[in-house]
């Protein structure tokens, strides 16, 4: 019977598609790991990763001021989008009118799908200059340029991820709350956040991701002079940066500590995620 | 420390929120409204219609780009669907419940949050240098298919899984194939959920930049084959604003930018009340 034949024949199919996820996953891991072995076994992990000095030319390969730099204005962007997406999250969710939230949520969803080079452009042009003047020296491509562009891009997915959830809590946790007595905010800060606090949680791990893995937009505005960030009005580079800036232009083991840059931002950010995921899915 | 009232309190904390909300709408309407208002003024059927001459004053307009863009979505699409929904296909009406499948989930969620530029390391490596395809669409696009396949997965099965269980029943008690059963019956039935995630990975592809930037290679000119280099829109954006300084350019470009985006939010917005409505209607 040909129709159970094309009923196996496609199980068969979709299962094997089922498993690429995971096949590429997988073979990412890899590639990035054999592309990394030459510099790892030439220059050696530790002077990689808290060397100090990036000068390809003279051999030196060391990551530390591009990880710094990273992470600097990963935590100085959460710093800033955080505490305005819990805020944006509250509002829309509890106490927006309907009218006023039917335009701010689209808005807000409209902001997470507009490409990080319009984002980085808009920085360049509009905000690098006003930071120069701000500062008085440079040319205010600078550390906090690239966290107010990055904290710019993570907060609408920050917002839309906590506003889910804190819609998500059951409603007679709130009448309840209403019952004994409460006002609306002592609802809010006292049952509604800590019921919600695990998604809320996700949802800025989510965007910790999504900021460290910002590439194009980094460059823009970061300056990438590969210096540890001592001043927020001076310059850095971000790992993501570092690779995106020298690829084309690498051969051997400067390449290869290229893919040792991608390597480390590949585990940082599996770490990232597989805590976030792990937190998120236990005792839902 | 002085005690506040709950009712001043709150009128504190309201002041905050809705302090939140608009700072957040106005930066939407100050970063829109600035790339729309300096952009959509060069923009003319002229930059539109002619190639980026790849000179230092950004000479020229974007068409090259507009169709390295078209070529790059249609085939990763190419690939892409058939891919991300057998995939879908398998996890939501194949997979046992099993360690494995965990381990599978876990791949999907673990893949969304990979940076695009390791996706573009991984793409260089195996698609530029190992399989010597050199900087290409074909590259990039094969590169834009792992970056945008778990979130296709995710929401085609999400898709397949809201069509009721009795329907799959009905189909089977007739005398259906499983697979028969899939195409005749489940995906009709999800198939607005799942064009809405086609859709959103069309405007992922629009917007991505950094792991096509390190896989297409930039070139200005105009695509000749799968096998030659490109720059899609947003590409081009990077390189105006870092390689000339023509920023009016630059900013045309990504009103392009913008208004593809905003189509495309549009559309599926459009689509999910549709489907609502179908929903509600009861079928």
């Amino acid at each position: 019977m040909p129709r159970y034949f094309v009923d196996r024949l496609s199980r068969h199919t979709v299962s094997i598609f089922g498993i690429a996820a995971f096949l590429i996953l997988v073979l990412i891991a890899l590639f990035i790991l054999k592309d990394s072995l030459p510099a790892l076994k030439e220059v050696g992990l530790i002077d990689i990763l808290f060397g100090a000095k990036w000068y390809p030319s003279h051999g030196s390969f060391g990551i530390l001021t591009m990880l710094a730099g990273s992470v600097v204005t990963t935590l100085l962007a959460l710093a800033i989008a955080v505490p305005l997406a819990l805020g944006c999250a509250i509002f829309l969710a509890e106490v927006a009118p309907p009218r006023v939230r039917s335009i701010t949520r689209p808005a807000v969803e409209l902001l997470v799908g507009i490409p990080s080079v319009v984002y980085g452009l808009v920085g360049m042009i509009v905000l690098c200059p006003f930071i120069a003047r701000l500062s008085g020296t440079g040319s205010g491509s600078s550390v906090l340029a690239a966290a107010i562009v990055l904290a710019i891009m993570v907060l609408p997915t920050i917002t839309s991820i906590s506003e889910d959830n804190l819609r998500a809590v059951p409603v007679h946790y709130k009448e309840g709350a209403f019952a004994l007595g409460a006002t609306h905010w002592q609802t809010i800060y006292h049952v509604l956040l800590p019921a919600a606090r695990r998604g809320i949680t996700a949802a800025v791990i989510l965007g910790t991701g999504r900021a460290i893995g910002e590439t194009m937009a980094m460059i823009m505005v970061i300056g990438n002079s590969p210096i540890f960030p001592t001043s927020i009005f001076g310059p850095a580079r971000t790992l993501t940066g570092n690779i995106a800036v020298e690829i084309a232009s690498a051969t051997g083991i400067h390449e290869s500590a290229l893919f040792v840059t991608g390597l480390v931002l590949f585990i940082l950010i599996m770490l990232i995620n597989g805590i976030g995921l792990i937190a998120y899915r236990r005792r839902v | 420390m002085i005690k506040l009232s709950p009712k001043l309190m709150q009128k504190i904390a309201w002041g905050f929120t809705w302090a939140a909300g608009i700072i957040s709408v106005l930066i939407l309407v100050l970063i829109i409204g600035y790339v729309l208002a300096k952009g959509l003024p060069v923009i003319s059927l002229e930059f539109l219609l002619t190639s980026p001459e790849g000179g230092l004053s950004g000479e020229g307009g974007i068409f090259s780009c507009i169709v390295a863009t078209l070529w790059l979505i249609a085939i990763t699409m190419a690939i892409l669907i058939p891919l991300g929904i057998g995939a879908a296909i398998y996890l939501a009406e194949y997979a046992p419940d099993s360690k494995f499948t965990r381990l599978i989930r876990y791949s999907v969620d673990l893949l969304a949050g990979v940076p695009s530029i390791v996706f573009g390391l991984f793409g260089f490596a195996v698609f530029v240098m190992a399989l010597h395809l050199s900087y290409s669409i074909l590259a990039g696009a094969l590169t834009l298919v792992c970056l945008l396949l778990p979130f296709l997965v995710r929401s085609a099965e999400e898709a397949i899984r809201t069509v009721p269980q009795e329907q799959r029943e009905a189909a089977l008690s007739l005398g259906a194939t499983r697979w028969q059963t899939i195409v005749h019956v489940i995906m009709p039935a999800a198939l607005p959920g799942i064009i809405t995630g086609i859709i959103l990975c069309v405007g992922g592809a629009v917007a991505e930049s950094a792991c096509l930037y390190v896989t297409m290679g930039g070139s200005a000119a105009m695509p000749t084959s799968l096998l030659s280099g490109g720059r899609t829109l947003a590409v081009h954006v990077f390189y105006l604003a870092m390689e000339t300084n023509a920023l009016d350019k630059a900013l045309a470009t990504g009103a392009v930018l913008i208004i593809l985006i905003f189509i495309i939010n549009l559309s599926t917005r459009w689509l999910s009340q549709r489907l609502q409505a179908k929903m509600s209607g009861g079928t």
